[in-house]
């Protein structure tokens, strides 16, 4: 969709948090999110990423400055409201999940929804099938291994299907087919249209899957712009505690060999493409095979 | 010598219907940086667990056979004992805060085993300068973001100074500057013998592979692969595994699948810039 102020969904105006104790989590955030889109925020540890997307359900208000969500204000609207329309799903599984059966997690949080008794059912079916955890449906989450807990605590967000979804850190304990799934799941959801925030410091992921990049220091946003623009600078690498993904790095180094290299090398297959072009030249290796 | 020794190990949960830890046999040496992977419910956690005794001392269940650390059946002896060899430290690090403020928190350990006050002084200073956390000092554990929890948890353990030190998962929230910061610290206590092995589990293989000096690959509750880290990436069971294959490794895998490339895969960035310098 069109960066058009229409679409404007999320709107963040000069806005600070400071938490009881003192601390000043949010220093002046200026933000706008387009309907649609997908976002990564990234930056390094404690630099307010989750805090910034708790204003956004109204977790936490906003100490001064202002957060829309569409045409609401997250002061003036109500908080049932909000939850409706952005889910988070948070960093840490363990403070999300409470309830004594991995069924009961999904059902509780389908609650309220006015669904029939059987609509009910069905969705906690389409929900425990599509997450892959039928087989866990009567354990306790207590007992799931960390990326099973998060699937859950995914699925238990995602069963409400909340128009904004802000995901923190999705990736954390997930193995190939976990990254897979969450990757294929965005894919999902931003063909439905909704829109997507990514809080993550998976740059391997972000590069792959997150087109926009909000980087985050000290309370304030000090880069916005495409992700592998933010991942390849190093002054904003340096701001930000992060590094380069690899084949960034990797596409650096050929750039310094002055070969011609593509621009969007650092995507695998092109890499792939590259390199063997250059080893066959340099190897004089013919079509189909070795020398 | 051999500081951790699986005989034969297998383990169920009381809940569970099968064992999730399959005939282990393992040996554990002294100067090694070790990276434990497989994918999710694989048995990773529950493999750590068994090296402290919270298997079967915390968590109950069927056992067959025995797991030693330092020569002691961790059947037998209390893992508060255990613990003085082997530290811990957990991915969701909040579920075990405790203290008033972070300095406590990291106090907390080393106070308990009677630790000498100057002494403690100086390995709370060193713990916090590791895990870059002077500014937390005063800070209520449980007030704080995600991956400065994680310090704290490494920093509470490391104040014990334990010979074995067992990361599951605690730098998974860790911006990834200062995950490989802390991982090269440790990796250089390692070589400066003050502590005798680690064992990190973390799914961005692509961050600790560099580190690696040898990799243990488990699979539905069995060790299927053990041994040195090029040896293992290399095999067709670390690639056919569904861990993160980081993408230097897995461009090199396609070049090769593509008869371009032969020879062995790099596992960091610096050997694949080797590579490619080599073949100029
Ligand atoms: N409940 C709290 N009370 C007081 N200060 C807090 C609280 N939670 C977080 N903070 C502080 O606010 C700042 C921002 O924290 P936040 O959790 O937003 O960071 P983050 O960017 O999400 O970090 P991470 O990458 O580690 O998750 C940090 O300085 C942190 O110590
Ligand atoms: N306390 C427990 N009770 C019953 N089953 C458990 C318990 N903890 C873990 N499991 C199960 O054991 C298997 C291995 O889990 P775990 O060791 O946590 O795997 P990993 O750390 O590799 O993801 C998983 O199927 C998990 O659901
Ligand atoms: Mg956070
Ligand atoms: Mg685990």
């Amino acid at each position: 969709m069109e960066k058009k102020l229409e679409n404007l969904q999320i709107l963040v105006n000069h806005l600070t948090y400071h938490y009881p104790d003192g601390t000043i989590a949010l220093k002046g955030i200026n933000l706008n999110i387009y309907s649609g889109e997908i976002v990564g925020i990234m930056g390094k540890n404690g630099a307010g990423k989750s805090t910034l997307i708790k204003t956004f359900n109204g977790l936490l208000k906003p100490t001064t400055g202002t957060v829309y969500i569409e045409n609401d204000e997250v002061n003036n609207v109500l908080m049932s409201k909000l939850t409706r329309k952005v889910g988070i799903v948070f960093q840490n599984p363990d403070l999300q999940l409470f309830a004594n059966t991995v069924e009961d997690e999904i059902k509780f949080s389908l609650k309220n929804l006015n669904f029939s008794k059987t609509e009910l059912e069905n969705q906690i079916y389409l929900t425990l099938e599509k997450f892959k955890l039928k087989k866990f449906q009567n354990r306790t989450p207590f007992t799931l291994s960390g990326g099973e807990k998060k699937r859950l605590a995914i699925a238990s967000i995602m069963c409400r299907n909340p128009e904004i979804i802000v995901f923190d850190e999705p990736t954390i304990g997930q193995d190939a087919e976990g990254v897979e799934f969450i990757k294929n799941l965005i894919k999902e959801k931003h063909a439905e249209g909704k829109t997507i925030i990514i809080v993550t410091h998976d740059i391997e992921f972000a590069i792959d899957n997150i087109p926009r990049t909000i980087l985050m220091a000290d309370g304030l946003i000090v880069a916005d712009g495409p992700t592998n623009k933010i991942l390849s600078q190093d002054q904003i690498l340096n701001i930000g505690s992060l590094i380069s993904p690899q084949l960034i790095k990797l596409s650096k180094f050929l750039i310094d060999l002055k070969l011609k290299v593509p621009e969007d090398v650092y995507i695998k297959e092109n890499m792939v493409q590259f390199l063997g072009s250059y080893f066959k030249d340099k190897m004089g290796i013919t079509e189909g095979g070795k020398p | 010598m051999n500081l951790i020794k699986f005989e034969d190990f297998s383990f169920k949960y009381d809940q569970a219907q099968d064992f999730v830890l399959k005939d282990i046999k393992l040996n554990i040496e002294s100067g090694k940086f070790i990276l434990l992977c497989g994918i999710t419910g694989s048995g990773k956690t529950s493999l750590v667990r068994a090296m402290n005794g919270l298997i079967p001392q915390f968590y109950h269940g069927e056992i067959k056979g025995d797991v030693f650390v330092k020569g002691k059946n961790t059947k037998n002896v209390p893992t508060s004992t255990l613990s003085r060899d082997v530290g811990l430290v957990f991915q969701n690090p909040e579920n075990q805060l405790i203290a008033m403020n972070v300095e406590r928190e990291i106090a907390f350990g080393p106070e308990n085993i009677g630790i000498p006050w100057d002494e403690m002084d100086s390995r709370i200073k060193e713990c916090i300068k590791i895990t870059d956390i002077e500014h937390l000092r005063k800070k209520a554990p449980f007030e704080i973001s995600g991956g400065e929890q994680q310090r704290v948890a490494i920093a509470s353990i490391l104040a014990l100074q334990p010979e074995i030190i067992i990361f599951d998962e605690p730098t998974s929230l860790l911006d990834p500057k200062s995950a490989i910061q802390i991982l090269n610290l440790l990796k250089k206590i390692l070589l400066e013998k003050k502590i005798s092995t680690i064992i990190v589990i973390e799914h961005r293989l692509d961050i600790v592979l560099p580190l690696a000096d040898e990799v243990i690959l488990i699979d539905k509750g069995r060790i299927i692969e053990h041994g040195e880290a090029h040896y293992v990436i290399n095999g067709e069971k670390f690639l056919n595994s569904g861990v993160n294959i980081p993408k230097c490794v897995s461009v090199f895998q396609k070049l090769m699948n593509q008869n371009i490339f032969t020879g062995k895969l790099p596992i960091s960035i610096e050997e694949t810039k080797n590579l490619i310098n080599s073949i100029k």
